[in-house]
């Protein structure tokens, strides 16, 4: 069409205008300041930039995909001038905030905010090469896209990568880089803070490649794969689980003890969302009062093994531990039964007034004389296997993992069962499930109870990991955690699971600035997952499609043998 | 009659015990309180006029709950963010200046009608902002879809919030006409509790009016009838679902300028527990009905505030005040339970929840 090929300049004012508002936004609220603290590229690019023109950048890009008719001139123009309204807030934030003291209103238009956009240049100069930047960045965006995906892909795979191990350069260092072969690596790479320009340049250039190289024979290998036979395709298959498992088990070594312990909360959310999965992912009950059953479980073994005064069993970790998840397992059922004939938004703010509830009792005074109150359980003991005390992480790692293994084989047994396909079904339409003579009592208060048991164990774990429990360690925002990672690895997914906890959980333990705005980008990564794949709540059944393809070829490819 | 027997549905028997088991224990509780009789008519009175004076607040944010459920039939979580953030932003950047300036108690009423208006007005923008970018593109898709959304939006802004104000608690100016007592027929009433009573009543009868009398109310009620059948009478459906998010949260913004004259206090949490009560109250007084949120939030706050000193207390239940949410809770279940069509409802619970 004639209009589409003209420049539209109304979109891309508008698309400019909100580049812009999202920039001022980041600044205000203290993330760009924040994250200004850690260099991705030693001296040159720091986190919080990247966040402030990555904004703008990806503005630029996603404007050009709108626009895909026009002409790539007409794009690039166009991403000119998003990049340079997007820099039009900014540099009113930098004339405006010294004279009416911004900071009085919002304490994060600091001065130091105000050097990091102006460059630590003066007011003019600094809001002149805000412009520019801006203006080039919003081109790069709009260029980006413009590329070939050929190119596209490796380009911002790469750039992706570097941003990783920038970002975690700090901790890459600590674990690897003072001894032997690390230490030689180190100054090729790593720059006192963050990567050095060569650094980046290399492992740019190394990632880029390779991906650029399985994009183009990727297929090809995996096409060999698929031709092999059966037998040796699931002998393929079976080694390369047990590799992975040798490697979880060897994974403390390589990792040294900060890691691991990073590792084991992440194991703890493992467990705990592959708890609420079930819930959740396989049977559809949207449960936000999960933390409950962790309070619960840490609660039970508390009470039960504690040497304090509040102890009354003395029993030791293992003795405790069934008691502990039975009692989840009790309060998986007791909560289950009234929210049985609820559905979907009224059930989960009622488990939501539930898990509010567990908490405040925990916290009252009411319930102070049995489990301490505000004052919490003190002196829980280490579990013990044949007289060696875990303690150190790395011992305790070997605990979670075991849990988690067992979670995950029952989660991946469960799955394909009977009682599996029930809850799905239920999941799907639960009148029809009905009508199809699913008992609907059962299979809920079974999806409760067993989410609750690996909550509960979770918890159990918790309580003697740290050797004391307060009240305050089981907030709503528990619940959140654990929503969010499973939606973000994909609704029913077991490796989702893994995945999920391991950027929701481990990547803020490793960056403490995150600590501040982890809830801020839980919330926004809720919204954008919800609407840009939508799909990715019910990813099973789509893998299920493929599962049933392919038995479906196995099932022709046997008579023929 | 053993086939009667066969017949008996042991869920029903169980939630029929469960429910036996708290009204005895609220009987019991009250029956020990009165024979105690630890506070004097004044101390109920004063609980009383407290549970109003709360209660009307909880009536404003619930028919935003309900306005935008009666629409949507979805559970709109950030409407307690939408509370939240009108006032925080007016106490930031007007209520504050203007108490500096010593406008604030030279001209009162005009100052609290201007920090009123401001607070509606974020509150309404940012309720705007999060329909169009978070709730409208998921109009089709499964329900728990615009849920988790939701819940993804409410903690959105309330980090948003607090990284842009901060994360203290930031004290509300007080007014000096707002400060000691009325007497109205031999009762005391703190003038702040009266105010916010006061207030909350014209605010509701102009909502009413509004829904019940306005060419834009009769759309609304038109779209929340049946959204494809409105669009075919010439309406503007995505324009009312916007206005009836604007007007929910324009009287959550103006609800939290109350309870900013009750409470003295805004930060950036405080949203979050009055909107799943809110949320509660609007369930009470059956979802979808207006007149019914507001009964019902009254209903809670009078409950809230009586509630663990006549009931808890007779149970020997020490500092039994900590425990009024776990009072809104339980009661948010038992309704859910019990009634699920609330005080007013329709029969919303088995056909569209």
């Amino acid at each position: 069409m004639e209009t589409s090929t003209r420049f539209n300049w109304r979109e891309s004012v508008r698309m400019g205008l909100i580049a812009g508002v999202i920039a001022l936004s980041l600044s205000l609220i203290g993330l760009v300041e924040t994250f200004g603290g850690r260099d991705i590229i030693g001296g040159v690019v720091s986190l919080g930039q990247i966040f402030l023109f990555g904004a703008i950048m990806g503005v630029g890009y996603f404007s050009a995909q709108r626009n895909l008719n026009a002409r790539a001139g007409v794009n690039l123009l166009g991403g000119l001038l998003i990049g340079v309204l997007a820099s039009l807030p900014l540099v009113v934030l930098i004339f405006v905030a010294e004279p009416i003291n911004l900071r009085q209103f919002l304490p994060n238009a600091s001065p130091a905010l105000l050097e990091l956009i102006t460059f630590g240049q003066e007011q003019v100069t600094g809001a002149l090469i805000m412009v520019a930047v801006c203006g080039v960045l919003g081109l790069i965006g709009a260029g980006i896209y413009l590329l070939p995906s050929r190119l596209r892909r490796p380009l911002l795979i790469g750039l992706l990568l570097v941003l990783l191990i920038g970002l975690l350069s700090e901790i890459i260092i600590l674990a690897w880089g003072n001894k032997g072969l690390g230490l030689k690596i180190r100054p090729l790479i790593f720059a006192a803070k963050g990567l050095s320009i060569r650094g980046a340049l290399l492992v740019f250039l190394v990632v880029a490649g390779l991906n650029a190289a399985w994009s183009s024979q990727g297929d090809r290998v995996r096409q060999r794969l698929d031709a092999l036979p059966s037998g040796q395709q699931r002998a393929f298959r079976w080694s390369s689980l047990i590799l992975g498992l040798v490697i979880l088990l060897f994974l403390p070594m390589i990792l040294r003890t900060y890691l691991t312990e990073v590792i084991d909360n992440v194991g703890l959310y493992v467990l705990m969302g592959l708890g609420l999965n079930i819930v959740v992912g396989f049977a559809g009950l949207l449960d936000l009062g999960y933390v409950a059953f962790f309070a619960i479980g840490a609660y039970t073994m508390g009470v039960l093994t504690s040497q304090g005064d509040l102890g009354v069993g003395g029993m030791s970790f293992w003795m405790a531990l069934p008691f502990a998840v039975l009692a989840s397992v009790m309060a998986g059922i007791i909560l289950g039964v009234p929210v049985l004939r609820m559905r979907g938004d009224y059930l989960a703010i009622v488990t939501l007034g539930f898990g509010e509830i567990i908490r405040i009792l925990a916290l009252s005074d009411f319930l102070a004389p049995v489990i301490g109150g505000a004052q919490g359980i003190l002196k829980i003991p280490k579990a013990r296997i044949g007289g060696v005390e875990l303690v150190a992480p790395e011992q305790l790692y070997y605990l979670i993992l075991g849990a988690c293994l067992i979670a995950a084989y029952v989660s991946w047994r469960l799955r394909d069962s009977r009682l599996g396909r029930q809850w799905m079904a239920m999941r799907e339409d639960e009148d029809v499930a009905q009508a199809m003579g699913i008992d609907l009592v059962q299979t809920k208060l079974l999806a409760f109870a067993i989410g609750a048991a690996f909550s509960g164990m979770s918890g159990a774990i918790f309580a003697s990991k740290l050797s004391s429990i307060f009240p305050h360690s089981f907030n709503l925002l528990i619940s959140i955690n654990v929503l969010s990672l499973i939606i973000l690895g994909g609704i029913g997914s077991l490796p989702g699971v893994v995945v999920g906890a391991l950027i929701l959980v481990g990547l803020p333990e490793l960056l403490r600035e995150f600590a501040e705005y982890r809830l801020l980008m839980y919330g926004a990564l809720l919204i954008v997952m919800m609407i840009v794949r939508p799909e990715g709540f019910w990813p099973e059944a789509t893998r299920k499609r493929e599962l049933h393809g392919y038995e479906e070829l196995e099932a022709k490819a046997v008579p023929a043998e | 009659m053993r086939q009667r027997f066969e017949n008996i549905d042991y869920l029903g028997v169980i939630l029929w015990l469960f429910r036996a088991v708290i009204i005895v224990a609220v009987i019991w509780g009250t029956i020990a309180t009165i024979l105690n009789n630890p506070y004097s008519t004044e101390n109920w009175i004063d609980f009383l006029v407290f549970g109003l004076a709360q209660g009307s607040l909880y009536a404003l944010i619930a028919l935003g709950y309900t306005l935008v459920y009666g629409i949507l039939f979805m559970i709109n979580f950030a409407h307690g963010e939408f509370f939240m953030s009108g006032v925080f932003t007016a106490t930031v950047f007007v209520a504050i200046p203007l108490n500096q300036a010593g406008y604030l108690n030279r001209y009162p009423i005009l100052s609290l009608l201007g920090i009123t208006l401001v607070a509606m007005v974020v509150s309404m923008g940012i309720a705007i902002l999060t329909e169009r970018v978070a709730y409208r593109p998921l109009r089709r898709a499964p329900r728990l879809v615009p849920l988790i959304t939701a819940i993804g939006a409410s903690f959105f802004w309330q980090y948003f919030f607090r990284g842009l104000y901060g994360s203290g608690v930031t004290a509300f100016p007080t007014v000096d006409i707002l400060k000691g007592k009325w007497s109205i027929g031999g009762i005391e009433i703190l003038k702040a509790q009266g105010v916010v009573i006061v207030a909350s009543v014209l605010l509701l009868i102009g909502l009413y009016i509004f829904v019940m009398r306005t060419k834009t109310g009769k759309a609304m009620r038109a779209v929340a009838e049946d959204k494809d059948i409105a669009a075919l009478m010439g309406i503007d459906v995505d324009r009312v679902i916007v206005i009836t998010f604007a007007t929910g949260a324009a009287l959550a913004g103006a609800a939290g300028v109350l309870y900013a004259l009750l409470f003295r206090q805004v930060h950036f949490f405080m949203g979050f527990i009055p909107g799943i009560k809110a949320f509660t109250a609007a369930v009470l007084g059956g979802i979808g009905s207006v007149p019914g949120a507001a009964l019902g939030g009254l209903f809670l706050g009078m409950f809230e505030s009586v509630g663990p000193s006549l009931f808890l207390e007779g149970l020997g239940i020490p500092a039994a005040y900590q425990l009024k949410d776990v009072i809104a809770f339980t009661m948010l279940v038992l309704v859910l339970i019990f009634r699920p069509q609330g005080i007013l409802g329709e029969r919303l619970a088995e056909k569209k929840a």
